[in-house]
């Protein structure tokens, strides 16, 4: 069994972060795993991916061929779309629906969001308006995580969740409630 | 055995300290950095006093390590593949010298140029220095390498060049780690050939060449090297991180030579190629392999790869150009287009809102309009991104410190105004230099030193020279009323914009100084002072 994830997203939005996790939980249940990170230049306000590859198999590519993706989670709409050319034909897309617009020539909103629920298979939600509404700012992403949990399959929802304790047990209890409550918010919002 | 989950670059630097590492030496450069701030957060490190902090520069580094190498303790040399450019000197005559503790030189390329300025393959530098080099495929062997490098080089009495590229040192994977060995005792060399007059260099030049044989057989026997050969019309050689790509296309009849060290194993190459009909080499970087396969097979052997255009000539591999070049078809660009989104603009990076590098670009834009002929040579940092819209305020970016010598040769032949923008950390890494060359031909410039206190690009290290800059350019011969300091903030527009009037029309080399720290390292910082509130 294998699962390729591409996370994608603008330099800042966390999606390093579900990758921690999603990391932590596929090493504790010894899930082979591959993941490319950006650093670097393309961090500063630029689009970000992550390629994640997980596998009961030897995985040799740390990158992810096109059309062999099977879901894209993203924390913007546009950044989503832009790596459909790597999405398997059954390949799933769970993205924030919130547009993250620091570029003149960002698209037309509604031409953006017809041609993502033209896709397939296609998870969205408000999750930036989610997280303010819970007053949790900095959860957006664990709130993504948890819209995805049930899409990875690899992982089941519980080993993702457990994996969140561990990944935020140095910053203290209150962080690793918040994280918890926000896991479960996308979770129950899938 | 424990298993953790490392970056190529976090394998390397655990690798190197569990191989009884004494000390790491490095600038900061994209893909190489986290090797050095690994080794600088690591618990082992600390209590084993290991030297870590960064230097001003590769040429720096790269002589202080061979330095604790000749006192007997192994050493690591970190860089990104320009970084080679900058220490080349010292890197190719301590193959000459020769090393004492074990010496090893990383050199992160950086092919795509994700974050650099060319896609230069620091293989050719490890050959040119004759010189035994590792290339590592995955992060378990980057981990593992490491200790067999360092056994090479004190076995060969030669500096080992170890080559990873951003896709390893960048990824993630489980990683088995052994327990540390100890440090090689303290043991200063006592030998004449360190120094290199010529007659003594000319036999220590012998003696690199007769090692050759050594070197070559070293390769041939190598524990990473993989031979999958049986008779199959197709034999691959896969070097580094292509094997992966060959692997991941999983096809059947073809033979393939996994080549992990150099110099190229050239009985290994002769066994596949008289198994196959064909050789494609799979190489990321610059056509390295390619071109030494011609030389070893008869003249009408047919060898592809990067150069004959099966492979991309530019760009790094990838799962899909490589899968494309193993079945002789072109990479789907045609299709690829077919089934592109539409509504997806480029995003590039861009200065951070609030960054002080803005307010300097803001008054030079405005400044340099009111002159004809204006020319703003710029430098390696994120003050780059001045280039992008809406600022397009630099007419250069070439190498780190070109700034400042550029300007002054555009001077030299006539360009007024010419004005160097630099930052803090570029201006101590090679800027310098050229500083004294214009004060010395008293050259017509103006340099704006914008000084952010850090080497932000790379993600916030300490940079060499903070606190020092007005001792330095006084201290180079800067007329003292020529050197002025600014805090770059919109309130400030008025005196920052009068002042580059001001030191524009003086004839002479004046130096400017906006100062404000990096808004990401200023933010980390307060979020650190909060947390040590919260104990």
């Amino acid at each position: 069994m294998k699962k390729d994830i591409i996370l994608a997203g603008v330099g800042g939005q966390g999606i390093l972060s579900i990758a921690t996790i999603i990391g932590e939980a596929a090493t504790k249940a010894d899930i082979q795993l591959k993941q490319a990170e950006v650093h670097g230049m393309s961090q500063r306000g630029g689009d970000v991916q992550s390629n994640l590859r997980l596998s009961t198999e030897e995985i040799y590519s740390d990158l992810i061929p096109k059309g062999k993706a099977d879901l894209i989670i993203a924390m913007e709409p546009m950044e989503a779309l832009r790596y459909v050319p790597y999405l398997a034909p059954n390949g799933v897309i769970v993205t924030s629906s919130h547009p993250f617009v620091n570029i003149p020539n960002y698209p037309d909103e509604q031409k953006l969001m017809d041609e993502l629920d033209g896709m397939k298979n296609v998870v969205r939600l408000d999750i930036e308006t989610i997280a303010k509404e819970e007053k949790m700012p900095k959860g957006a992403n664990v709130i993504l995580l948890g819209m995805a949990a049930s899409y990875i399959e690899i992982l089941s929802a519980d080993e993702l969740r457990e994996a969140v304790k561990r990944v935020f047990a140095s910053k203290g209890e209150a962080v690793v409630e918040s994280n918890l409550k926000a896991f479960d918010l996308g979770l129950a919002n899938k | 055995m424990e298993k953790r989950l490392l970056l190529g670059d976090e394998a390397i630097a655990l690798g190197a300290l569990h191989a009884g590492l004494s000390g790491v030496y490095a600038y900061p450069g994209t893909p190489s950095t986290e090797i050095t701030e690994f080794i600088q957060n690591s618990p082992l490190a600390k209590e084993r006093g290991i030297r870590s902090r960064w230097c001003t520069n590769e040429k720096t580094a790269m002589e202080a390590a061979l330095g604790m190498s000749y006192a007997g303790k192994r050493a690591l040399v970190c860089m990104k593949h320009v970084g080679m450019n900058v220490c080349a000197d010292a890197f190719v005559n301590s193959a000459v010298t020769g090393v004492n503790g074990g010496l090893i030189v990383l050199a992160a390329d950086d092919p795509s140029m994700h974050s650099s300025q060319n896609e230069q393959d620091s293989r050719f530098y490890g050959k040119f220095a004759m010189i035994p080099i590792f290339e590592p495929s995955n992060q378990q062997e980057a981990y593992d390498m490491v200790a067999d490098a360092f056994q090479l080089s004190e076995s060969l009495k030669l500096p080992v060049l170890l080559r990873v590229v951003t896709r390893l040192a960048h990824s993630r994977a489980a990683v088995k780690v052994g327990e540390p060995s100890s440090q090689n005792a303290f043991n200063p060399d006592e030998g004449k050939h360190w120094v290199l007059l010529p007659a003594i260099a000319r036999r220590q030049y012998a003696s690199l060449i007769s090692k050759q044989p050594d070197l070559l057989q070293a390769a041939e026997s190598s524990k990473y090297m993989r031979k999958n050969i049986s008779r199959n019309r197709l034999g691959v050689i896969a070097c580094g991180i292509g094997y992966n790509y060959v692997m991941e296309a999983g096809m059947k009849d073809i033979s393939v030579l996994k080549v992990s060290q150099y110099p190229l194993p050239v009985d290994a190459v002769k066994q596949l190629a008289s198994e196959s009909d064909e050789i494609l080499v799979v190489e990321d970087g610059q056509p390295f392999v390619e071109e030494q396969v011609k030389g070893i097979l008869s003249a009408d052997y047919p060898v592809s790869g990067r150069l004959t255009g099966r492979l991309p000539r530019t760009g790094e591999l990838n799962p899909d150009n490589v899968a494309a070049g193993l079945c002789g078809k072109p990479d789907g660009a045609e299709e690829e287009l077919a089934n592109s989104p539409i509504n997806v603009v480029g995003r590039p990076p861009a200065l951070c809102q609030g960054c002080g590098h803005r307010d300097v670009y803001a008054a030079l834009k405005q400044v340099v309009g009111e002159y004809e002929g204006a020319r703003v040579f710029g430098d390696i940092g994120c003050y780059t991104l001045g280039a992008l819209p809406p600022f397009q305020a630099i007419n250069s970016c070439v190498d780190m410190g070109a700034s400042i010598t550029m300007a002054k040769g555009a001077a030299d032949a006539g360009v007024f105004p010419a004005i160097a923008v630099i930052g803090d950390s570029t201006f101590t890494h090679s800027g310098m230099t050229g500083l004294l060359d214009a004060v010395n031909d008293n050259a017509n410039i103006t340099i704006i030193i914008s000084d952010n206190l850090t080497t932000a690009m790379t993600g916030g290290q300490d940079s060499a020279g903070t606190n020092k800059f007005e001792q330095i350019c006084l201290g180079l011969g800067v007329d003292p009323e020529h050197v002025k300091v600014v805090v770059p903030l919109p309130k400030n527009m008025e005196e920052i914009t009068q002042t580059l009037r001001d030191e524009i029309n003086y004839k002479g080399v004046s130096v400017i100084i906006p100062r404000r720290e990096c808004i990401q390292t200023h933010a980390r910082k307060l979020r650190q002072q909060k947390k040590e509130a919260q104990k």
